[in-house]
């Protein structure tokens, strides 16, 4: 800091602040974050010489793009609004789709009922009271060229929350598409595929890491040739933060993935610049407005710096964090449901300063149950509202040099390099998670946040301040448990009507082929779903060759 | 506290993978003092039965965000009573209906208790169903 203000800053200190406090105290002893990490009183111009300026910051759509991945950033392009939807069967979620898209939302998100991300049909046992609930009921091809029936994929993107069956529900994607005449060349979108925060945060997993991480690898080599347009993972911090980690670590852990994949596909043999351009991210936003922002820039310079210092990348597409944003389901409430929709903008004005390049906003009743169409909308609209009436769009990276902000987005970046570098130590990403170091980490936040929030000390509006007798709650989404049935006769039909020798056929061919480590999975996944080869045949076969990983309990 | 600890599972039926708020009841109760075992996410109600009968413990407490209570509660009580264990007390949390908690309740889970709970609120419950069994 320039000396003379150091010296005035002293001087006010003494004079102005002590004084006053000394009459009137301030409402905290400690001021924190939403991260529990301390705030100042006041941020005075530090570090910022111009050579300082050049290297931490320079110019959006330049490294290290801590101001953002595009020169003109909204002023060109808003973000994609992309809200994640699906419940019931592929009928009923199809029409949620062409609803959302009548409304002016941007892409499609879909989300998957648990048995399809856990690979069993609707109709295995260990289904029972899952089927539809969380999202929509995958088995075959059939209930995927329902659920984009009437939708051109050549004109949508879509995003797909799927991560173990990542591969065959790609797949069934491209199937669908050839069907519509879509060639995978022009298919844009992206599939979640990001396995191992699923060990420490989803709980979404089937496989153990070695497989997956072939799985994963396979993905990539195949998208790079077949579907140069597709982001072939979404490499997620947001539910690591869901599950109670704080700002630093959630960026920290995610990067810590995304090293790990890069790691893994550069070892099969894949050249960094030919799959790095296709890695995505996907973080969460919480309420705390300027540390949110702060995160999401350092985020950016951390990948960057990683991608071209550790891997040598020299795309400047291989250096950037490109990234989905989810505002955050665990800050949201069920009591005065209502608040709920404020916490969301302010979450969603993060998302849009912190330079998003597509964002879900959740809905009011999202701790009680899936949201309702209305309850949609009006997220929906809150982008809306944030993207043609805010004017924060009109300027790239528009809180760049406030002296908090950037205090904030050096001290993340700091905090995030130290766990980077404790993990690299226990020998990178997939011994930290067997180990359980990642979980405990997380676990210790969550629990030190909620006993905050049960001692008064965070205060949380509803919650543990301002309490009010309510009324019952709106009217709720509620998934027909015949939803299972229904499913069920569809999958048997479908079965009755395939080629039964040429599924057959097809599915020997995968396992044989999973048997080879030098076999892409990809084409032959894609010959299985071809010939509506069910989900969970297909999931089955790859668990008797690939085994199932078991949780590493940590409390 | 009485002289002998109680024991509690944590257990998280079905297919769902939320496990923050479990865990950090787990832990909680432990902290309370209560001894607390935890079964790890995707647990069969069958699964979670033979351990409830094998680490003799005095509560069961259900955990699931996904929506398959209606089904995967009443089964763990059922079971419970199947194999001679009808004095386990079953309570659930999670992501449950208002309208779905008397239902529940019919079929023998003892309590509900929804987000935004407090760690006393279930020692209360705990305490109070104890001296009541």
């Amino acid at each position: 800091m320039p000396e003379e203000i150091e010296k005035q800053k002293e001087e006010w200190e003494r004079e102005a602040v002590e004084a006053l406090i000394s009459r009137h105290p301030e409402r905290r002893s400690e001021f924190v974050t939403g991260s529990d990490k301390p705030v100042d009183r006041l941020y005075l111009p530090e570090g910022f010489s111009e050579a300082e300026y050049l290297e931490k910051l320079g110019f959006p759509g330049q490294y290290p793009y801590t101001r953002g991945v595009h020169p003109t950033m909204y002023r060109g392009r808003l973000w994609t609004m992309r809200q994640y939807a699906g419940f019931a069967t592929a009928e009923e979620s199809n029409r949620r789709y062409r609803y959302l898209l009548e409304q002016g939302q941007t892409g499609l998100s879909v989300a998957f009922d648990l048995p399809t991300q856990i690979g069993y049909d609707s109709d295995d046992p260990r289904a029972e009271g899952e089927v539809g609930k969380v999202g929509v009921a995958i088995d075959t091809l059939k209930d995927l060229e329902i659920l984009f029936d009437g939708i051109p994929l050549d004109k949508i993107s879509t995003s797909m929350t799927i991560n173990a069956p990542a591969a065959i529900l790609l797949a069934m994607y491209i199937a669908v598409a050839e069907k519509q005449g879509v060639g995978k060349e022009k298919l844009r979108g992206t599939i979640q595929n990001d396995i191992l925060k699923e060990y420490v945060a989803r709980g979404t997993y089937i496989f153990p890491p070695e497989p997956s991480m072939r799985l994963i690898t396979d993905i990539f080599a195949y998208c790079s040739g077949e579907v140069p347009l597709w982001n072939t993972i979404s490499i997620s911090g947001y539910h690591i933060r869901e599950a109670g980690s704080d700002a630093s670590q959630e960026v920290a852990f995610t990067l810590a993935n995304g090293i790990e994949y890069v790691r893994a596909a550069v070892k099969a043999g894949l050249d960094v610049d030919d799959f790095a351009g296709r890695l995505s991210f996907f973080f969460n936003a919480h309420n705390d407005l300027l540390e949110e922002v702060a995160k999401f820039r350092a985020a950016r310079r951390i990948w960057a710096r990683i991608m071209k210092e550790r891997f040598q990348a020299t795309k400047p597409k291989s250096t950037m964090l490109r990234f989905h944003t989810q505002t955050g389901g665990s800050t949201l409430t069920a009591q005065q449901p209502d608040n709920n929709i404020v916490r969301v903008a302010i979450q969603a004005l993060a998302a849009v300063l912190g330079g998003t390049q597509s964002l879900h906003t959740n809905s009011r009743e999202e701790a009680l149950a899936l949201p309702a169409e209305e309850s949609v909308r009006l997220s929906l609209r809150t982008q809306q509202i944030l993207a043609y009436e805010s004017g924060v769009t009109s300027t790239v990276d528009p809180l760049a040099g406030s002296y908090c902000l950037e205090a904030l987005t050096d001290r993340i970046e700091l905090e995030v390099w130290q766990y980077i570098d404790r993990i690299e130590a226990l020998g990178g990403m997939i011994p930290s998670i067997l180990k359980g170091y990642v979980q405990k980490q997380i676990q210790e936040s969550a629990f030190r946040t909620q006993k905050d929030i049960e001692r008064g000390e965070r205060v949380v509006v509803g919650i543990n301040k301002f309490q009010m007798e309510e009324k019952k709650p709106q009217e709720l989404l509620r998934v027909d448990p015949a939803v299972r049935q229904l499913q069920i006769e569809k999958l048997s039909r479908v079965k009755a009507k395939r080629d039964a020798s040429r599924v057959q056929d097809a599915l020997e061919k995968l396992q044989e082929g999973a048997k080879r480590k030098s076999v892409n999975l990809l084409p032959l996944i894609l010959e299985a779903v071809k010939e509506y080869a069910t989900l969970g045949e297909i999931c089955q076969l790859l668990r008797e060759e690939f085994g199932e990983h078991r949780e590493t309990i940590v409390l | 506290m009485t002289a002998t600890k109680t024991r509690i599972l944590i257990a998280k039926p079905g297919l769902d993978g939320h496990d923050r708020g479990a865990k950090f009841i787990a832990r909680a109760l432990r902290d309370e003092g209560y001894e607390v075992i935890y079964t790890g996410i995707r647990q069969s109600p069958e699964a979670i039965v033979q351990t409830a009968i094998q680490e003799d413990v005095d509560f069961v407490g259900l955990s699931l965000l996904s929506g398959a209570h209606n089904e995967l509660f009443p089964r763990v009580v059922d079971l419970l009573a199947a194999n001679g264990a009808e004095d386990i007390i079953v309570f659930g949390g999670g992501i449950i209906p208002e309208e779905d908690i008397p239902s529940l309740k019919d079929k023998g889970v003892a309590a509900i208790f929804g987000p935004g709970t407090t760690t006393k609120q279930i020692v209360e419950f705990l305490e109070s169903a104890r001296e009541g069994s």
